[in-house]
């Protein structure tokens, strides 16, 4: 009985969804307050109705359920507890919920946390959220619902969860995901619900700004855990393949982090303001473009999710809608008129985020345009053939390289008018540094190379043009403790967004340019090897998992003589669905990873066996996790901590006090 | 003029949808035409019945087959089982294939829930799946009178690729199609 609750409480959120589209968005019409005060109870209620789906859908795992289709298909009796609750969101349907249920986390909080904005804008705002909402109810309950029975005759066991899936990685990454993608969908609302009001002012702005850093901040943590999770899980030491699902969460991260670049520009000077609209809307679609080509079958990726060519209309019908209708919006509503604000100069900050976002836009139109090249081809009849890895390997360095000397100028760029002898005489030393660590890094991790080399150079050369601004910037009377007291919040967002950048940069050139990988056949006793490391096959033995079973190969590796690791590889046979999966083994450190795969048993007792030394891969992730760090201390910045005690009524009149900032309180 | 060129994002839109709608329903892994249209292959293996008689492709020719690859040790072919029961009482010709298996356990389990296969092809090594490019059970291929691969069903078989897809390709090969 149960399931069928959990259905009829999301045709009641859908209900309650419609009302929230409705009721006040009428009021703002009418300018009847009572109706526009439905808006924060309807996502409450829908937020109740949401979740008790989504439990009683995990409780349905949880009781091996069989008779509930998904989860006969997901999931099997002998599979442990919390891969359950991953399961959960394992396939289209369930996954699916998720998107809907953190959608609603979402609109719960807005609805909370807006207590201090102008009704009618939170009424708009609610209203917008609520139609992004209807539609994804509609998806569910008309094409994709996750309660559908098996009956009368109901499997005894279930298929079992993919075994690629049953991983830690799988448990923590779609709902960290999910809250980036979702997240957005609070920007987007904002932009809408400020061009229906046709107030695009400030103020707009600097509400949107900390829902869009929180957002990217999920975003970012969510990348990093699929990139992990891959690298763990897929076998072969890999950790972005430009497959399409992961350009699918990489584009709205490119738009996001332009979003949120440019609401400084916005909040700060008043400038951009059409521009910042349109990026806001752009993100938002990007989230949506990616759940499409996750879940329409339209291109070929490592997450095949049952795809149907209904699903693929209805998300393309929603997406079209969404982008259509608020684009068609903005083209009415966004102001035409020149902002107030001036600037001149090539070093104005407003110059500097502005080429920020060229660059940050031009790179996601290459991995847009990389994406969906085989569906241009094939429209226009000339085949199928995929651009792939070489495709993105070539054009995205030199992005990243652009991006990174950017940064490190726009540092040191102030607001209006920067003098350019400013700069110059400011990125000497950091320039100078940059070169010289970067020939030095080469030639510890091997020989030197030119795209090794500028890569770590760009690395070093954030790193050192932000330590050269904190030290400026920390300079006090009382002496530097004290000053580096004094430094915002937001300013700490800052550096630590920019730091965690240069760490994957860093990561990502060492682990492509000096990673080691070896193929190579070996029995018992045999050993290989790398660098000065010397891997030992000692023997393989048998191992009983709950699912599976496996045969565990043991390898000693040894420097100089000395023991530093033992590792198993395992090849494990699962017991439900007779797929057999190569587990790695990693011996994780700081500045290298050893990574062992076992291949085929090529005879008795003889394994084809992948030996991996991967230097810094784990800067990447550690990288990824800094700049979500500094999203975090850029909303837990004073100014918005203060703000919710002010009223409404100067926060309206804000924005102008940006402008007088003081040195310190740049802004991320 | 400004105002015509905030239109411009909508337009750009529209494109992208429209190359987005026209990539929907077309299966980008090409998954089903790697045997489509060529000879069932060549293979010599054991009834699981009858364990001395030795069959080939040639036993498959002369009318139009259902080859069901399955095992017992795959849940969807437990699911799909009762559907292929029925297509049998309709007179749908099924051989069965039994893959990567226990001969004892597929004879225990035919006997518990009823035989649909005109006969059962034993491949406990695998080698007749891997010839049909099978990646999991189970997987079902429709095979004209003169042995040519006409259809492949990856998972299970139930009454949508029945109608929508099976059912119709063999009323075109009854017409001599």
């Amino acid at each position: 009985m149960l399931p069928e609750f959990g259905h009829f409480a999301l045709i009641l959120a859908l209900a309650l969804a419609l009302m929230q589209v409705v009721v006040p968005l009428v009021g703002t019409y009418t300018g009847q307050s009572r109706l526009m005060a439905f808006a924060r109870p309807l996502a409450a209620g829908q937020f109740v109705f949401v979740i008790f789906s989504f439990l009683v859908l995990m409780q349905s795992f949880l009781t091996d359920d069989f008779s509930v289709r998904y989860v006969a298909e997901n999931s099997s009796a002998l599979l442990p507890w919390y891969f359950k609750i991953g399961a959960v969101w394992g396939g289209h349907e369930g996954s699916l919920l998720l998107w809907v249920t953190i959608l609603s986390v979402w609109t719960l909080a807005v609805a909370i946390f807006s207590r201090r904005l102008p009704q009618e804008f939170v009424a708009r705002v609610l209203s917008v959220m609520g139609m992004i909402s209807v539609g994804f109810l509609l998806f569910i309950l008309l094409t994709s619902n996750p309660f559908t029975r098996f009956l009368p005759n109901s499997p005894t066991h279930g298929v079992d969860l993919n075994p690629l899936l049953q991983d830690i990685g799988l448990i923590s990454h779609p709902p960290m995901l999910y809250m980036g993608y979702v997240g957005f969908s609070v920007a987007f609302a904002f932009a809408i619900a400020a061009l229906m009001g046709g107030k695009l002012d400030t103020a707009w702005a600097r509400w949107s700004r900390p829902w869009t850093t929180v957002a990217w901040a999920f975003l970012s943590c969510g990348i990093a855990l699929g990139s992990w999770w891959a690298y763990a899980e897929l076998g072969w030491g890999g950790w972005w393949f430009w497959d399409p699902v992961e350009n699918a969460s990489f584009m709205p991260w490119l738009a996001g982090t332009a979003l949120m670049h440019t609401l400084a520009v916005t909040e700060k000077r008043g400038a951009f303001k059409s521009w910042t609209v349109l990026l806001a809307i752009l993100t938002f679609a990007m989230s949506l473009v990616g759940t499409f080509l996750v879940r329409s079958g339209v291109l070929t990726s490592v997450h095949a999710f049952a795809a149907s060519p209904e699903r693929g209309k209805f998300i393309l019908a929603l997406l079209g809608i969404a982008v259509v209708g608020s684009l068609v919006l903005y083209a009415f509503r966004a102001p035409v008129v020149r902002s107030r604000a001036t600037y001149e100069g090539i070093f104005s900050r407003e110059i500097m985020l502005l080429l920020n976002n060229v660059f940050l836009l031009v790179a996601l139109l290459l991995v847009l345009l990389g994406t969906i090249f085989p569906l241009i081809l094939e429209g226009m009849n000339w085949g199928k053939i995929s651009v792939g890895k070489p495709f993105f390997n070539i054009v995205f360095p030199p992005i990243v390289v652009a991006v990174a000397i950017l940064l490190g100028l726009g540092i040191f760029s102030r607001w209006k008018r920067t003098e350019t002898r400013h700069i110059t005489h400011r990125i000497v030393w950091p320039a100078i540094g940059a070169i010289v660590s970067g020939v030095v890094l080469c030639e510890v991790y091997g020989a030197f190379r030119v795209w090794p080399f500028i890569g770590c150079a760009i690395a070093i050369w954030i790193v050192l043009t932000t330590a050269r601004d904190l030290w400026e910037k920390s300079g006090h009377s009382q002496g530097r403790a004290s000053g580096l007291r004094r430094l915002t919040r937001s300013y700490w967002g800052m550096v630590f967004g920019h730091l965690g950048l240069a760490m994957v940069i860093l990561g990502v050139t060492i682990v492509s340019n000096y990673g080691v990988a070896h193929d190579v056949r070996m029995g018992e006793g045999d050993s290989h090897m790398i660098n000065d490391l010397k891997f030992v096959f000692t023997g393989v033995e048998h191992v009983q998992g709950p699912n599976y079973s496996a045969e565990a190969a043991i390898f000693h590796v040894y420097r100089d003589g000395k023991p530093i690791a033992v590792l198993y590889p395992e090849k494990r046979k699962y017991t439900v669905t007779g797929q057999v999966m190569t587990e790695a083994a990693i011996d994780a450190g700081l500045f290298r990873d050893l990574y062992v795969a076992l291949g085929e048993p090529l005879e008795k007792d003889v394994w084809a066996v992948r030996l991996q030394y991967k230097p810094m891969v784990r800067w990447i992730w550690f990288g990824a996790m800094v700049m979500a760090i500094g999203g975090a201390l850029a909303i837990s910045d004073r100014r918005y901590r203060i703000r919710s005690r002010r009223t409404v009524e100067t926060d309206l009149a804000g924005g102008k006090e940006g402008v007088s900032a003081k040195p310190g309180e740049v802004s991320a | 003029m400004r105002r015509l060129m905030l239109f411009l994002p909508v337009v750009l839109a529209v494109i992208l949808g429209a190359i987005l709608y026209n990539g929907i329903g077309k299966d980008p892994s090409h998954l089903d035409s790697a045997l489509v249209g060529r000879q069932v292959p060549d293979f010599h293996l054991p009834l699981l019945q009858q364990p001395d008689k030795m069959v080939g492709p040639e036993q498959l020719k002369g009318k139009t087959v259902l080859l069901n690859v399955w095992a017992t040790w795959c849940p969807t072919c437990e699911m799909e089982y009762p559907y292929l029961m029925q297509l049998a009482k309709q007179g749908v010709y099924i051989v069965g294939v039994d893959y990567k298996d226990d001969p004892a356990k597929a004879k225990q389990w035919i006997e518990q829930r009823g035989n649909p296969y005109a006969y059962v092809i034993q491949d406990n090594k695998g080698t007749l799946g891997f010839d049909l490019g099978v990646y999991g059970a189970p997987e079902t291929f429709l095979i004209d009178p003169k042995g040519i691969v006409r259809y492949r069903q990856v998972g299970a078989l139930d009454s949508q690729a029945w109608k929508n897809k099976i059912k119709p390709l063999i009323d075109k090969i009854g017409q001599g199609g």
